[in-house]
């Protein structure tokens, strides 16, 4: 057995790939590509999991500098590796699926231009996020932070000739910014208390801190963290980017925007558990956060009628739930449930994207309908993944969501207010999931005959004319083998990741199965030590948050009657959601129009998305154009910047047309001039005095 | 002996006669002219502090060279005489393309 893991080669591995398809890429024919992809992917997976095994034997935490990166004072950065329960989760999440999602876009990918591009990004995404989440301080960390940022953009943008496209990864980028920087403010606030990065050294010196009762530094850096984890989890207030991303082609929305990046946030967060869990302030409002995400995004999930957009509101969503789960220091609840999330999120959004490519690229609901004969497989999957985020049992989602939920009504620092909307979203989620369910794959098949003219769907209309042309953009519809007119199943490239996820998103949460189910929470006291570590340990402490700080469910009283309570409530209001989405879509579907009409202001204002990107746009958009229009650009660019060099260039223009009438051409005045210049000398010195 | 002061007092009025001269006539043949009286204005005063010198060398220092003062009135002449020269076959060609010797009018480099 080796003493060093050489973990460096995980993300490198992908950042080869990456580099052989950016740099030569243009010139391999897409099988060429696609094998460079896939097996630096899958090399790296298996590298991974050997690391894995050997760190395992060899205790973790695995923790091991490679490199140092920066040197200031005693201030130190290194290019240092750190592998312990929380990044193992990670690392698979992100290997495993990330493998499969790179199979299934060879398939969906297939008749895009630029295919070695988009493998070229899909590769260079793996090695941001496997650095970000393999990080053993924030600097690292916040590079792979930075680099999936990127990596997304680059992405979302990838049909860059399409506006919509090229605006979306503008959006993310900039209102990722905006949490990057709360982040980087926590890492300043960080570096001047405990003078290191280190997530052992911070943690260390966090761990002798008592838990602050008030506002104190803990809880300033905490927020600052979070307030970076709710830009790039796409929390409330940041979270309107993630629903345009889904500009990006489904793989990428299935990888980056579901399953992987959007995660890091809650990531970060466990990570610094240590800080979190020493500030009940921070918590509450993490849990505040996710709470109001969670059923915000949820309900307007319900009245999107675009496939993928539906899914990204249903992401943003049971974000809002990983994030409740931190915020009531349930942690590893919350890691649970970002690797079943992982699993039929992904699962979801590469099954819509098979739909979309049987249909030749419509993305809207409304004309789809009826397609569970047509592709069966991808039916099959699909209503897998909506049972599974629906929290039906035996389903992943049941157990993660579950154990999320019991946390927030039991632990200390949860509340039943909480609970509840938990719970109410939970029946959104299951309702708006069946409702894309049976939108898409029962009643019958509507394409090219859709009531666009409707007049509650008529300010839609030209959204929906964009997504038609996105179509074409995706080529689909050129082929002349995937025509409109056949709805075909996808190739088995593509179906292949489907069944390993959905097989997945059945048996994730078994993982997990809680201590009144007869089950052990394997996946709570795997992470036990990570969270335990982390919790608060001084007397005081002890007092009120110990419990809560993620020690493994079974270890606190539990009344197992509750437990079943909570778990069957959760799990009624799921089938409650599921009755309404059947009688309203399959069984009456003409009701949903009349209920629309009724309440019209109502869905108009959901329709909308709330009017938040208008907000945003009146609120802080549009003065800061202004002000950069009128102050920035008009005023300090073209009134100070350039008025200064032009000043100096008029000005020495007019000094010259002054000076030039001494050069008349007038012998005679050169010659006065000269003569006056002599006499001038002339005076001076006798006036001064000479050789005295 | 005609005192240092008389020569300088004669020299300055030459001097000056040919900066008016310069100064006032627009005919350039009188300019040049000009020119000339005002050159042979220094060469006076070379001549006088040179003679000037040579009486009160030894007082002074006994390194300056005595004739100095006379060599530096050839190096004038020539100079003059070469710009004479020069200066002539100007107006001359000037005179050809413009049929005129008044300077106003030889004004085209002005804007």
């Amino acid at each position: 057995m080796t003493d060093t893991l050489h973990l460096w080669v995980i993300p490198l591995l992908p950042l080869a790939g990456a580099a052989i398809n950016g740099l030569f890429g243009r010139r391999f024919n897409n099988a060429v590509v696609s094998a460079v992809a896939l097996l630096s992917t899958a090399a790296s997976f298996a590298y991974a999991l050997w690391a894995i095994t050997q760190a395992l034997h060899m205790g973790l935490p695995y923790n091991r500098s490679v490199a140092t990166w920066i040197t200031a004072g005693s201030f130190s950065a290194p290019f240092g590796f750190y592998l312990d329960q929380l990044s193992i989760v990670m690392v698979l999440v992100v290997t495993g699926v990330g493998f499969l999602i790179h199979v299934y876009s060879v398939g969906y990918m297939a008749h895009e231009g630029g295919f070695y591009r988009f493998f070229a990004y899909l590769n260079l995404f793996m090695f941001f996020m496997l650095t970000l989440v393999l990080a053993n301080n924030y600097l690292l960390m916040f590079v792979g932070w930075e680099g999936v940022g990127l990596a997304s953009y680059l992405l979302i943008g990838f049909f860059f000739l399409k506006d919509s496209a090229a605006d979306a990864g503008k959006k993310a980028f900039i209102v990722n910014r905006i949490g990057d920087f709360a982040f980087l403010i926590g890492m300043f606030l960080l570096i001047k208390h405990f003078g290191t990065l280190n997530f052992d050294g911070v943690f260390k010196a966090v761990s002798g801190m008592p838990v602050e009762a008030g506002w104190g530094l803990l809880t300033i850096i905490a927020l600052c963290l979070m307030v970076g984890a709710t830009g790039k989890s796409a929390q409330v207030p940041l979270y309107v980017w993630l629903p345009d991303a889904m500009e990006g082609p489904t793989p990428v929305s299935a990888l980056i925007h579901a399953a992987t990046m959007v995660t890091a946030g809650i990531y970060m967060i466990a990570r610094s558990n240590a800080i979190f869990s020493r500030s009940p302030h921070a918590l509450e409002v993490v849990a505040i956060i996710g709470c109001i995400t969670a059923i915000f995004a949820a309900t307007m999930g319900m009245a999107q009628t675009d496939i993928k957009r539906v899914l990204a509101y249903s992401t943003v969503s049971q974000l809002g739930y990983m994030f409740l789960a931190c915020g009531v220091a349930a942690y590893s609840a919350g890691i649970f449930h970002l690797m079943t999330h992982a699993f039929f999120k992904a699962l979801l959004f590469l099954g819509a994207g098979s739909v979309i490519h049987a249909l030749g690229g419509e993305q809207d609901m409304r004309r789809m309908g009826g397609l569970w004969k047509k592709i069966p497989w991808t039916h099959a999957v699909m209503l897998t993944a909506t049972l599974a985020i629906a929290g039906i049992p035996p389903f992943a989602g049941f157990f993660s969501k579950d154990e999320i939920l019991g946390q927030v009504f039991s632990s200390p620092h949860g509340s039943k207010v909480l609970w509840v909307i938990g719970v109410i979203t939970a029946g959104l989620t299951s309702f708006y999931m069946f409702r894309l369910y049976f939108m898409t794959f029962h009643g019958e098949l509507r394409l090219g005959k859709v009531d666009i003219g409707e007049e509650a769907h008529a300010t839609t209309a030209p959204a929906h004319a964009g997504h038609g042309a996105a179509a074409h953009s995706h080529g689909h519809g050129d082929d002349p083998a995937h025509g409109h007119g056949g709805v075909h199943e996808s190739p088995w490239v593509m179906l292949g990741p489907l069944v390993v996820l959905a097989i997945g998103s059945i048996v994730a949460g078994w993982v997990g199965i809680p201590a009144f189910m007869h089950g052990s929470n394997n996946f709570g006291q795997f992470l036990a030590p990570v969270i335990k570590s982390g919790a608060p340990t001084s007397p005081t402490a002890m007092e009120h948050v110990s419990e809560a700080a993620g020690q493994p469910r079974e270890e606190q009283p539990e009344n197992p009657g509750e437990e079943w309570a909570l778990a069957s409530t959760s799990v009624v209001v799921a089938l409650i959601g599921l009755l309404i989405a059947w009688y309203l879509y399959k069984k009456r579907p003409e009701l949903p129009a009349r209920i629309t009409a009724r309440m019209h202001g109502i869905y108009l204002t959901v329709l909308h998305k709330y009017y938040i990107d208008e907000g945003y746009g009146l609120l802080f958009v549009k003065p800061l154009l202004a002000l950069s229009t009128v102050v920035f650009w008009r005023g300090v660019d073209q009134g100070i910047i350039d008025g200064l060099v032009n000043g100096a260039g008029s000005a020495s223009k007019g000094i010259g047309g002054e000076l030039r009438r001494m050069q008349s051409g007038n012998i005679r005045s050169y010659a006065a001039w000269v003569a006056l210049g002599g006499a001038a000398v002339i005076a001076y010195m006798i006036w001064m005095g000479v050789g005295k | 002996m005609v005192p240092l002061a008389w020569y300088l007092i004669l020299s300055a009025i030459l001097f000056c006669l040919g900066v008016l001269g310069f100064l006032i006539k627009r005919n350039i043949i009188t300019i040049f002219m000009s020119i000339e009286l005002m050159l042979n204005a220094v060469n006076l005063t070379f001549v006088a502090f040179a003679n000037y010198w040579n009486q009160h060398a030894v007082a002074v220092s006994d390194k300056i060279v005595p004739l100095s003062g006379q060599v530096f009135v050839f190096f004038v002449m020539v100079v003059a005489a070469a710009e004479a020269a020069v200066g002539l076959a100007i107006i001359i060609a000037v005179f050809r393309t413009r049929e005129t010797l008044n300077v106003d009018r030889v004004n085209l480099l002005k804007l």
